[in-house]
């Protein structure tokens, strides 16, 4: 459970170029109408990533302490849930209220 | 793989610095914050009764390019702490001040955007979406704004030689913030901007 050290210069210069990279598909997937069908899995996958990258290799949770990680998991997944839970209690509502 | 320098370190009997766990535990309840923010506005998406609404204002591109602002920014924030963490404080200085620079150009970008939808007609009392937009993202600028503040002040330490290789741990919090900033803003570009 110790401190460990950190990623090189090369590495973060390359998750920067990754983000970059996957940013840019992102605004791409945006404008191409061919995706719009799977436009919403597709983003939140590409958001997902670039989060992991960020936490991971700029945040250093890949070569910390796992408590560290357990510290931020922990809300961040408590913080999932209410945003999944309340989707489902509104738009369940609003079914059961139009009846649809 | 750089040594990660210690100095100044107040352990816990995890064996961990106890300033570092702090602001890991910080940053969690801030993961609730800014959960609760986006449940908000995504239980109010599309639930405006008069415009102006997302499409008609949002502004893709100019925020991809806020977007790309913020990604180099977390680059130049990682570079800041590895060059303290080697003792080069030249760069170390350099980067810090790039940092904040990048983090001032968002605040600026934020405030055009900001004033573009004013003058379109889309206020905080609005709509629906005018609210829990301004709210949300003038959350995470309001946290922007204070790493800026604490970046300069890092900055300003270091040109009066009181900041180090021994207070890298600083620094390293710092980051942490900054780099929890910039994923927030990785969530919001994605939910508020790309998915309308």
């Amino acid at each position: 459970m110790s401190e460990q050290a950190h990623a090189t210069t090369g590495t973060y210069l390359r998750v920067a170029a990754i983000l970059v990279m996957v940013t840019l598909i992102e605004v791409g997937v945006f404008y191409v109408p061919a995706f719009h069908t799977v436009l919403v899995p597709v983003l939140l996958v590409l958001s997902a990533f670039k989060f992991t990258l960020v936490v991971m290799f700029y945040m250093h949770l890949k070569f910390d302490s796992r408590f560290f990680a357990f510290l931020f998991g922990g809300p961040l997944l408590l913080a999932l849930a209410v945003v999944v839970s309340l989707l489902f209690i509104f738009y369940g509502a609003l079914r059961l209220r139009t009846g649809g | 793989m750089t040594p990660h320098p210690v100095a100044h370190a107040h352990r816990t009997s995890m064996g961990l610095d106890s300033r570092k766990m702090a602001f890991w535990a910080f940053i969690g309840s801030e993961c609730l914050l800014f959960g609760s923010l986006i449940s908000t506005y995504l239980v109010y998406k599309g639930r405006s009764l008069v415009g102006p609404y997302p499409h008609e204002v949002l502004n893709i591109p100019f925020t991809s390019f806020s977007t790309f602002d913020l990604l180099m920014s977390s680059l130049a924030m990682v570079l800041a702490l590895a060059a303290v963490q080697r003792g080069d404080m030249k760069q170390g200085k350099l980067w810090l001040l790039v940092t904040a620079l990048l983090g001032m150009v968002f605040l600026g970008g934020q405030f055009w955007e900001f004033s573009h939808f004013v003058r379109e007609g889309l206020g905080l009392t609005t709509n629906l979406f005018g609210s829990t937009f301004y709210v949300l993202t003038g959350t995470h600028g309001a946290h922007v704004t204070v790493g800026v503040i604490w970046l300069l002040t890092l900055w300003v330490q270091a040109l009066r030689g009181k900041l180090g290789q021994r207070q890298a741990l600083t620094v390293e919090i710092t980051g942490l913030y900054w780099h929890f900033v910039d994923v927030v803003w990785i969530v919001i570009f994605t939910v508020v901007y790309l998915i309308q």
